[in-house]
């Protein structure tokens, strides 16, 4: 059974559609990430699941539960962690997290408990009498996955939990969101860091100006919509129509972004027989997660 | 409308918690001014003035002062202080995040804001009473009359929380609605100095019911009008709060 199901989800605003009927289907346990450009409706779509914001249209459950009927009980065993920093200014960290725990209703010495053990275990208990302000942005993003975690959640929701961090800041939070994995908590991520999805994810899904246009694990999606390698040509406006039009008369899937060409789905024997030649600067790679992203989003800005 | 829980309860704790961390920034508002203001119009004005009944001056203002201070308490914690949690440091966002609803969230500010009235009318009556000013034991009750206006006036002032766009708007709110209270409600002068449609006009004003009964618990003397200024303060208290659940909830939620 689905832990978080949505059918048919919409959200419109006066003159946009944010969320076009979306469905969403995430397994107990997994780690889920939503990938998408600016404005794709990911923000959207994560506030309906976390009954802040009610859908225009279509239903979700979580863990069986309906959303619409049984907001409190499901809030109840989420865990939020957002992307911009809403810890209680007014209140020192270890106060963040004890008041955090009474809104869940969570007895007091119980609270003091479990605000202390997390602290400990996102290696923030020297600063447990600390003003927020005095936080770096790693702390402050330690501190908002403790307390996303206070209420013990089955499902954590996650946005951006990596951006803005330096690569120790970032390995850590992704170090501990693997042990929440093992733990069997399902995770909700959205990201735009295409290395954090591929490298966290059981499964991504991919959604644009607020449609869900793919949901895979990032490596059948990789193979899928490019290939295990892309081979780069580069291009220069001397040769660049010729190699274009040979490209074409061949079939072959390539994307031309200016000064090179990228051709995916190929081989290089096959691509140098197309051609002709081995051309000067022709560079193979793995294909990423973000050759996806850029081939079913496009590449000019959205917004 | 969707009714609050018990809940509110939980962001009750909350802003007391951070009053007790914070309250004496706040003190010298919420204290050393009423106080001031008392003793400087009630004994320097007060000198020149002359009531029909042979009362001091500082007595017939007394009772209105910790009406008038209950009400900016609860007016600036619901409007500044609410729209800089609900704006700047994005509070209520995190709060509905979890079991508690926007209405418990609102429901616990107005509640607060109320204690706060409770709070600054209590102080202020100790220091009336040590001055004497007091005549009956019924000022007991004002207490209750502060957190019972506060409701009042919390849920009047996040109504309008709920439905401004910065900071600046809360300019009009005192200038054009809080401070003509301040003055024209009876505070510092009997009603029954303005013309007749002043005097009519000053009775939809939500602090002149609270300031006559203010003053009747001060001397224990009552009479029948005093009930329809209970009624007009336990209806505006009902109408305000449901509406501003409404319009919070619009507002959060979208």
């Amino acid at each position: 059974m689905a832990i978080i199901l949505a059918q048919n989800l919409t959200k419109k605003f006066k003159d946009l559609l944010a969320v076009d009927d979306v469905n969403l289907e995430i397994e107990e346990g997994e780690c889920f990430g939503l990938l998408g450009p600016n404005g794709a409706g990911k923000t959207s779509l994560v506030r309906m699941i976390t009954a802040v914001s009610p859908p225009t249209r279509g239903n979700i459950w979580v863990l069986g539960k309906d959303l619409k009927v049984y907001p409190r009980q499901v809030k109840a065993i989420l865990g939020v962690v957002p992307q911009l920093d809403n810890l209680d200014p007014d209140l020192t960290v270890l106060q963040n997290l004890i008041t955090f725990a009474r809104y869940f209703a969570i007895p007091k010495k119980e609270a003091y408990h479990r605000s202390t053990e997390l602290l400990r275990l996102f290696q923030l208990e020297d600063k447990h009498n600390s003003r927020i302000r005095e936080l770096s942005g790693g702390m402050k993003r330690r501190l908002l996955l403790a307390r996303g975690l206070i209420n013990q959640p089955k499902i954590i929701i996650l946005d951006e939990p990596t951006i803005g961090l330096d690569p120790q800041a970032r390995h850590l939070v992704w170090q501990k969101l693997g042990e929440l994995k093992a733990q069997g908590i399902t995770q909700l991520i959205c990201t735009q860091n295409m290395e954090e999805a591929a490298t966290i994810c059981d499964r991504v899904a991919i959604m644009h100006q607020g449609r869900m246009l793919t949901q895979d694990t990032p490596r059948a999606l990789v193979s899928r919509y490019v290939g295990d390698e892309v081979l780069e040509i580069e291009a220069n406006s001397r040769n660049r129509g010729k190699i274009i039009e040979k490209l074409t008369s061949r079939g072959l899937d390539f994307v031309d972004m200016g000064d090179t060409i990228q051709v995916c789905h190929v081989s290089r024997d096959e691509l140098a027989e197309c051609l002709g030649s081995f051309p000067d600067g022709l560079r193979q790679r793995s294909a990423t997660l973000e050759d996806v992203f850029f081939r079913l989003t496009g590449r000019t800005l959205v917004e | 409308m969707k009714p609050f829980s018990w809940r509110f309860i939980r962001m009750w704790q909350r802003n007391r918690d951070v009053f007790l961390r914070l309250w004496h920034a706040e003190a010298p508002g919420f204290v050393a001014e009423p106080i001031l203001v008392l003793l400087a119009m009630g004994l320097g004005l007060g000198a020149y003035v002359g009531l029909v009944d042979g009362q001091r001056y500082i007595e017939f203002i007394a009772p209105g002062i910790i009406a008038s201070y209950a009400m900016f308490s609860a007016s600036f914690e619901c409007t500044y202080g609410s729209f800089w949690r609900m704006e700047h440091q994005r509070t209520y966002d995190a709060i509905i995040a979890t079991p508690l609803s926007v209405e418990d969230v609102i429901a616990g500010e107005i509640f607060w804001g109320a204690t706060r009235s409770l709070m600054t009318g209590s102080v202020i009556l100790a220091v009336a009473a040590a001055f004497q000013l007091v005549h009956s034991p019924w000022a007991l009750l004002m207490p209750i009359l502060s957190f019972l206006s506060g409701i009042m006036f919390s849920s009047i002032a996040i109504l309008f929380t709920s439905l401004v766009p910065s900071f600046y708007s809360f300019n009009y709110f005192f200038t054009l609605f809080i401070t003509p209270m301040f003055f024209f409600s009876g505070v510092f002068f009997p009603l029954s100095s303005f013309p007749e449609i002043l005097q009519t006009l000053s009775w939809i004003l939500p602090l002149t019911p609270v300031v006559h009964l203010a003053r009747a618990l001060f001397w224990g003397e009552f009479h029948l009008n005093l009930l329809v200024a209970l009624v007009i303060i336990i209806v505006l208290t009902i109408l305000f709060f449901s509406i501003s659940l409404v319009t919070m909830r619009r507002r959060l939620t979208v």
